[in-house]
């Protein structure tokens, strides 16, 4: 089964992380990324760009809104994400815990659904096209 | 999470190969290697739910196991020169240190796939050692009890001991055919996983899933291996058709009656991209390339009737030649009963069967079956098909065969 580890850091620890020696971090993400290639569970991986070039799509009025942010009632910023195929959730957390990071970031592990999740709709029109979505590779 | 149980299972997963590697470095023992390993779980078992799961989990279990042998070494008064440096790195190095070396995960590989032991206990260690599963999940996956698998790794363990089997990678003279030894290891669990040989399940997606993670671990310690890269090709677009292989019942389907949209085409992609990179090492293909290259054209092409048929059937011809033997013949003759239609093909397993190959297998029968009734020839396609279906240990793959022979018409 596959799980998405979600970085989420807090806008102290972005901040913070200004200080710090950007390659030492690309290092330890490096030798991160490496332990779980060589145990055969990585399945991809992306970091996100700095936040200030995101924006938002707000849906509470009427139209949606498109605006710059501030993100609002967000205390915690989603800047990457890797996913792994393991035999377990155990497993999943073992190798959250092994992450290379500190105080104020946090990763949220959640299990990515499959086809078996919807196997109640199978018979979904929507259902039965992403199924050839998936196969045309989009 | 419930209980420490799964934790340490976890933790085996991910370190159990380069703990056992460290200790066998250590020791020069495999088998006493495992031992120490084991002994350090049960006492992690028993400790952490107590202290918590230790920062660095693997060295933690590392240094107890190391403990444990130079505690068994000074009760048996034999610490020579050897235990005394083992002894002294251990006082010295700190637990949080300890990094495995990837060169002593490949002399565990190929000691664990070691011609001295017999397959079942080559599968059983590998699985163990290198895969990192716990004997209950190794006898689940096998379909045998617990004790069984715990009697075939001791067996290991013993005739490695007794063959005086040393902690090594094979020399250049034997590298091609030790590395062959390591790569049937893998490929078996990967189809007793794909095409389940016993039972009442048509494959064990769990089993052949534990073969293509060791596979690309492989790939990972021997990267200048095309072989190895062609095997894990041929696992990613094999394992590619799980989902659509078998139906929500548990029945079987079969190639033709498949739904191509529910083969997973990631994992087509992955296969593209590693046979690519074993063919860009330019040194031709192997066995496993071909056969990768024959699993490829199926998962692209978008139906049975629009598959690359004569390009399958030159493949076989070339593995034919490298590989010699029944089933790939087989294989031919179907790729040929699709590309020129059933009679040539019946020619090729008729020959087969006049040469006395795969008696007592339901292969020849299944397939020989399959042509006569293609050629309206019922009363003899039906008499096969159900030889056949006797002939099969998979119930499911049984009662498909029983089902073909009585759609037969007339």
């Amino acid at each position: 089964m596959k799980y998405m580890l979600i970085m989420r850091d807090s806008a102290e620890a972005v901040e913070a992380s200004k200080d710090l020696d950007f390659e030492q971090i690309i290092n330890a993400m490096g030798a991160y990324n490496e332990s779980m290639i060589k145990a055969g569970v990585m399945a991809g991986g992306d970091g996100l760009a700095p936040a200030t070039e995101g924006f938002v799509v707000d849906f509470a009025g009427e139209k949606p809104i498109v605006t710059d942010g501030p993100y609002g009632e967000v205390h915690e910023l989603f800047n990457g994400f890797w996913i792994i195929e393991v035999a377990s959730k155990e497993e999943a957390a073992e190798w959250a815990s092994r992450a290379p990071l500190g105080p104020g970031t946090k990763l949220e592990v959640r299990r990515i659904t499959d086809a078996s999740d919807f196997a109640d709709f199978a018979d979904n029109e929507y259902v039965q096209k992403e199924a050839e979505w998936r196969a045309a590779g989009l | 999470m419930s209980g420490i149980g799964p934790t340490v299972d976890a933790v085996w997963r991910i370190e159990g190969a380069r703990i056992v590697a460290t200790l066998a470095k250590m020791t020069g023992d495999v088998g006493l290697a495992e031992d120490l390993a084991q002994e350090a779980v049960v006492e992690a078992l028993r400790q952490w739910p107590e202290s918590g799961v230790p920062q660095n989990a693997g060295a933690w279990l590392t240094a107890v196991a190391k403990r444990r042998a130079i505690d068994a070494w000074r009760r048996r008064e034999r610490l020579d020169e050897r235990y005394r440096a083992i002894a002294h790195d251990l006082a010295t190095a700190s637990d949080d240190e300890w990094q495995a070396i990837d060169d002593d995960v490949v002399r565990l590989v190929f000691t664990a796939c070691h011609p001295v032991l017999s397959r079942e206990s080559q599968v059983a260690l590998t699985l163990r050692v290198v895969g990192g599963l716990t004997t209950a999940e190794i006898a689940r996956m096998l379909l045998v009890p617990v004790a069984t698998v715990q009697a075939r790794i001791t067996r290991a363990k013993k005739t490695l001991a007794s063959a005086r089997v040393p902690f090594e990678a094979p020399d250049p003279s034997e590298w091609s055919a030790r590395l062959g030894s390591v790569l049937g290891v893998v490929y078996l669990i990967f189809t007793e996983g794909y095409a389940a040989t016993t039972g009442d399940r048509w494959m064990r997606q769990d089993l052949a899933n534990e073969a293509l993670r060791l596979g690309r671990v492989l790939a990972q310690l021997l990267p200048r291996e095309p072989a190895v890269l062609e095997l894990v090709a041929l696992m990613e677009f094999q394992s590619s058709r799980f989902a659509a292989r078998v139906s929500g019942d548990g029945t079987p389907i079969l190639l033709t009656d498949q739904d191509r949209t529910r083969w997973d085409h990631a994992q087509i992609r992955r296969g593209t991209a590693a046979l690519a990179r074993a063919d860009a090492m330019g040194r031709g293909r192997g066995a496993y390339g071909l056969q990768a290259a024959i699993a490829q054209c199926h998962a692209t092409a978008p139906s049975v009737e629009d598959t690359d048929w004569d390009q399958i059937v030159v493949l076989y011809e070339a593995l034919g030649r490298l590989a010699p033997g029944p089933v790939v013949e087989l294989g031919r003759a179907v790729a040929v009963s699709m590309a020129t239609g059933p009679a040539n093909a019946l020619r090729i397993v008729d020959a087969l069967a006049a040469g006395g190959a795969l008696t007592g297998s339901h292969l020849l029968p299944s397939v020989r079956g399959e042509l006569l009734a293609r050629l309206g020839r019922t009363a003899e396609a039906r008499r096969d098909l159900l030889a056949a279906a006797d002939l099969t240990a998979n119930e499911r793959e049984s009662a498909v065969l029983r089902a073909k022979a009585a759609a037969l018409p007339g």
